[in-house]
C-alpha cells in the first residue's frame, strides 16, 4: 500500500511539472493574444477548430513581419471546458501571463461571464487593462444591456441573423405555416421569441402553426418531433439548433421523407453539413452566415485551400476571425503601442474593407461589428463541398450590412 | 391522429429496443458482477466507431460482424486483466476503475477520429422506406435496427434459460460459490459474460452509429439513461431490462406528442389556479418539454416504491 501512495505521489508531481513548463514566461518581445473557448469536453470540436482559426492567422501575421515594425503575436490557448466559472478561472490566469488582448466564441453565457469579469478587472486594475474580442457568442445583450468598452463583437447577434432569415423567406411567397422548433435554454429562446416578432414584422401573413422547446442535447431520436412537424402542417421550419440536435433532426426527416424548408443558425457547425447530405436535403436547408467557402473573393478563396491544406481538409469557418485580428492589428499599428484603451479608442468606429471586400464597421455605441449576410442553401452542384461531402454552402440570398444595422441600448462609459 | 399513434408506437418501440441492446449488457454484468461499469456506454461508443471504420475498408456488414467482436474480446480482456486484480479492493475501486476507462475509451477515439462527428452511412441496401402510411416514410433501416433487437433478445433469452452454458450463468449470478464449488470455472463464466455484455454493447454501437451521430460524446449521450434502464428493470433480469427499455422508450416518445401542460390541465377542468412565481415554470411546461426528463422521474419513483425493480431478483 505505501509503494502505490508514494508511487501516486511521484506520478502526480512529474505530471504537475509537465503541466507547468508551457506556461512558463516565453520570449520577452512578444505582445501575448489568449484564446479561451473548449479545448476539452464535448464543445471541444467547436474549441479546437477555432483554435486552429487563431493560431493560422497569427502565424501568417508573424510571417509577414508581426506589428509595430517587427514585435511578434504570441497566441495562448486556455481551456474554459465550455464552463462560464472556469472561464474566470482562465481569464486571470491570461491576464497574469500577460495577455493583453482575449479572443472568445463559443457560448453566450461565457461571454456573458467573461465580460462581466474584464469589465471590473479593467476598473480595478488600470496598470494590466486587457480588451475582449469575441467571435462567437450571439446574445444580443452583449451590446445592449451588457455593454461595455472593452468588449468588441465580431459576429452578429442572433437577433440580427433571423432578422436576415427572416427578411429571406420574406421573398418567398410560397412559404405560409411556420413551425418553430428550439432548443430550450437561452438561445433557442431568444431565436424562438425573435423570429415570432421578425416574421410578425415581415410577413404577417404566414401562420406560425407550432412553437416547440426541447431539452439541450438530451434529445436522441426526433422522429416524434418531425410527426408533429408534419402532423401541423408546416412546410418551412426555423430552428436554432445546433451540434447533434440539428444533425439528429435533419437526419430524422429525411428518413420521414418530410417536406419542408429549414432555416438554421447553424446549419454549417461541424456534423451538420454530413447530416444534410445523409438525409437528402439537396438546397432544402437554410443557414445564415457572414461568409462561406463558395462566396466569391480570391483572398478568402487561396485562404481556405491554404487552410484545408493545413488542417487535413477541415475548411475555414469564420471570417470574423480574420476579420478581427486584421483590424486588431491596424489598431495597434495605428495607435503605435499595444495599450488597451488606445487600441481599444482606434477600434471603436474603425471602417474596414475585409478579406472579401466588404465595407464593415465597429460601430463606436455598442462595439457591434456591422457586415453584411449571407442566406445559402446547403446543395449539390457547388465548387466547394464540405465535409467530403460532394456539397456545398450556395448563396442564395444577400443581406448588405445597411439594412441589417440594429438598434441599441447600451449606454457605455468611456475610460478617462 | 391514428398515424401519431402509430408512428409513436414505432418509433418508441426501436428506440426502446435499441436501449434494451445496450442494456442487456450492462444488466448481465452488474447482476452477475455488482460491478457497475461505467465505461459500458463508452464501449458502445467504440463499437460504432470501429463499425464505421471497418465498414469503410470492408463494407458495412464485414464492419457489423466484426466489431462487436473486436469489442466483445476487449471487454474480456478488461475483464481478465483489469477488473479481476481490482476486484479484491472492493466495490468503490471497480467502480473508479471503470469510470477512468471510459475517459481512457473516449479520449483515445478522439485521439484517433478527431472530434468531428464521422460519417457513418446506412448501407444503400437498407437506404430505402420500408413502408409509407400517411404519407410518412418509415426507413427500412431502423425496420432492421428493430429486428436485431428483437433477435438479440430472443437469442439471449434461450440461451439464457434452456442451454447449459446459461443455466450455469443464472446459477453463478446468485449463488457464484456454490457453483465454484461444484467445480465450474466461475472467474471463466465472468470474462464470458463480461465479454458478451461488451459485445452486445459493440454490436449496439454499430447498428445505432448510422442511424444517430457517431461523435466521442455519444457515449455521455445515452450513458444516463442506460443505469435508468437497469435500475428500472431490476437486476439480474433480462426480461425486466426488455420490459423497462420499452417503457422508457413509449412514455418518452408519447410524451414527445403531449402539447400540454399542468396549466392547461387545470384549465380544461375549469379551475383558475394562481400558481405562485417560483412554480410557474413547473406548472407551464408542456409534457413534450418534459419528455426527456420522464425516465428519470420514472427512476425515482421505482426506487421509492419498489426498489427491486419490475422484475428484479437481487435485493442489493
Amino acid at each position: 500500500m505505501t509503494n502505490s501512495i508514494s508511487f501516486i505521489r511521484r506520478g502526480l508531481l512529474i505530471t504537475a511539472g509537465l503541466l507547468a513548463s508551457p506556461i512558463m514566461a516565453l520570449a520577452q518581445d512578444t505582445i501575448k493574444v489568449a484564446y479561451i473557448d473548449p479545448l476539452s469536453g464535448s464543445a471541444a470540436v467547436t474549441g479546437e477548430h477555432g483554435a486552429r482559426h487563431f493560431r493560422y492567422l497569427i502565424d501568417k501575421v508573424n510571417s509577414a513581419g508581426g506589428v509595430l515594425g517587427g514585435k511578434k503575436l504570441e497566441l495562448v490557448l486556455f481551456d474554459n471546458k465550455g464552463a462560464p466559472q472556469e472561464t474566470l478561472v482562465q481569464a486571470q490566469k491570461a491576464i497574469d501571463s500577460g495577455a493583453k488582448f482575449i479572443f472568445q466564441g463559443f457560448g453566450s453565457n461565457v461571454a456573458l461571464a467573461l465580460t462581466d469579469f474584464l469589465a471590473k478587472h479593467n476598473e480595478r486594475n488600470p496598470n494590466s487593462r486587457v480588451l475582449y474580442l469575441s467571435y462567437g457568442p450571439m446574445d444580443p445583450a452583449l451590446t445592449n444591456e451588457k455593454c461595455n468598452f472593452w468588449h468588441y463583437r465580431f459576429e452578429s447577434d442572433s437577433n440580427v441573423k433571423i432578422s436576415a432569415l427572416v427578411e429571406f423567406m420574406k421573398s418567398q411567397p410560397a412559404l405560409k405555416n411556420v413551425y418553430l422548433i428550439n432548443q430550450d435554454y437561452s438561445f433557442g429562446q431568444s431565436v424562438r421569441a425573435e423570429a415570432r416578432k421578425k416574421l410578425l414584422d415581415k410577413r404577417p401573413d404566414i401562420n406560425i402553426v407550432g412553437d416547440e422547446l426541447h431539452p439541450l442535447l438530451k434529445v436522441n431520436d426526433f422522429a416524434p418531433y418531425i410527426a408533429k412537424i408534419r402532423a401541423s402542417g408546416a412546410d418551412s421550419v426555423i430552428t436554432g439548433n445546433w451540434g447533434a440536435d440539428l444533425s439528429l433532426l435533419l437526419k430524422a426527416a429525411g428518413d420521414a421523407g418530410l417536406k419542408a424548408q429549414w432555416y438554421t443558425i447553424y446549419g454549417g457547425l461541424a456534423g451538420s453539413p454530413t447530416a444534410i447530405k445523409q438525409a437528402g436535403l439537396d438546397g432544402q436547408v437554410f443557414q445564415v452566415v457572414n461568409w462561406h467557402a463558395n462566396v466569391p473573393g480570391a483572398e478568402m478563396q487561396v485562404l481556405n485551400a491554404d487552410f484545408r491544406k493545413q488542417y487535413n481538409e477541415q475548411g475555414w469557418w469564420y471570417l470574423q476571425a480574420k476579420t478581427s485580428v486584421d483590424m486588431l492589428v491596424q489598431a495597434i499599428n495605428k495607435v503605435g503601442i499595444a495599450d488597451a484603451v488606445k487600441v481599444g479608442l482606434a477600434l471603436e468606429g474603425m471602417r474596414y474593407k475585409n478579406a472579401i471586400g466588404a465595407d464593415v464597421l465597429m460601430r463606436k455605441e455598442d462595439h457591434q461589428l456591422i457586415q453584411g449576410l449571407y442566406v445559402a442553401s446547403f446543395s449539390s452542384g457547388v465548387p466547394i463541398d464540405e465535409e467530403r461531402t460532394g456539397w456545398g454552402w450556395k448563396t442564395v440570398a444577400t443581406i448588405p450590412a445597411s439594412s441589417l444595422t440594429p438598434t441599441t441600448t447600451c449606454r457605455m462609459t468611456r475610460p478617462e | 391522429m391514428s398515424e401519431l399513434i402509430v408512428f409513436s408506437t414505432l418509433n418508441g418501440l426501436q428506440y426502446g429496443l435499441l436501449l434494451f441492446l445496450l442494456a442487456s449488457g450492462l444488466t448481465l454484468i452488474f447482476s452477475m458482477m455488482g460491478v457497475l461499469n461505467f465505461a459500458h456506454a463508452s464501449l458502445y461508443m467504440l463499437g460504432a466507431y470501429l463499425g464505421y471504420q471497418i465498414s469503410r475498408w470492408l463494407g458495412f456488414w464485414v464492419g457489423l460482424l466484426l466489431a462487436p467482436l473486436i469489442v466483445g474480446v476487449m471487454g474480456a480482456l478488461i475483464e481478465r486483466f483489469g477488473l479481476r486484480h481490482v476486484h479484491r479492493h472492493g466495490h468503490v475501486a471497480e467502480l473508479l476503475f471503470t469510470f477512468g476507462l471510459a475517459y481512457l475509451i473516449e479520449e483515445m477515439v478522439v485521439m484517433i477520429w478527431g472530434r468531428i462527428p464521422v460519417s457513418y452511412q446506412i448501407p444503400n441496401m437498407l437506404d430505402f422506406p420500408a413502408f409509407t402510411l400517411w404519407s410518412t416514410s418509415y426507413p427500412a433501416y431502423r425496420v432492421f435496427m428493430l429486428l436485431v433487437s428483437m433477435a438479440i433478445f430472443l437469442g439471449l433469452f434461450f440461451a439464457l434459460t434452456r442451454s447449459r452454458i446459461g443455466l450455469i450463468v443464472q446459477a453463478s449470478l446468485t449463488q457464484p460459490k456454490m457453483v465454484s464449488m461444484l467445480g465450474h470455472n466461475v472467474p471463466l463464466v465472468f470474462m464470458a459474460v463480461f465479454g458478451v455484455g461488451s459485445a452486445l454493447a459493440g454490436l449496439a454501437g454499430a447498428i445505432a452509429g448510422p442511424a444517430l451521430v457517431t461523435q466521442p460524446n455519444m457515449a455521455a449521450h445515452l450513458g444516463p439513461l442506460l443505469f435508468v434502464v437497469v435500475v428500472l428493470g431490476g437486476l439480474g433480469s433480462l426480461t425486466g431490462a426488455l420490459m423497462s427499455s420499452l417503457l422508457i422508450g413509449l412514455v418518452q416518445t408519447f410524451a414527445i406528442a403531449g402539447d400540454f401542460s399542468l396549466s392547461d390541465i387545470a384549465r380544461g377542468a375549469g379551475l383558475s389556479m394562481n400558481v405562485p412565481e417560483v412554480l410557474s415554470e413547473l406548472w407551464n411546461a408542456t409534457l413534450a418539454q418534459l419528455a426527456p426528463v420522464l425516465p428519470y422521474l420514472l427512476l425515482v419513483l421505482m426506487l421509492i416504491f419498489r426498489p427491486a425493480g419490475l422484475m428484479g431478483s437481487r435485493e442489493s
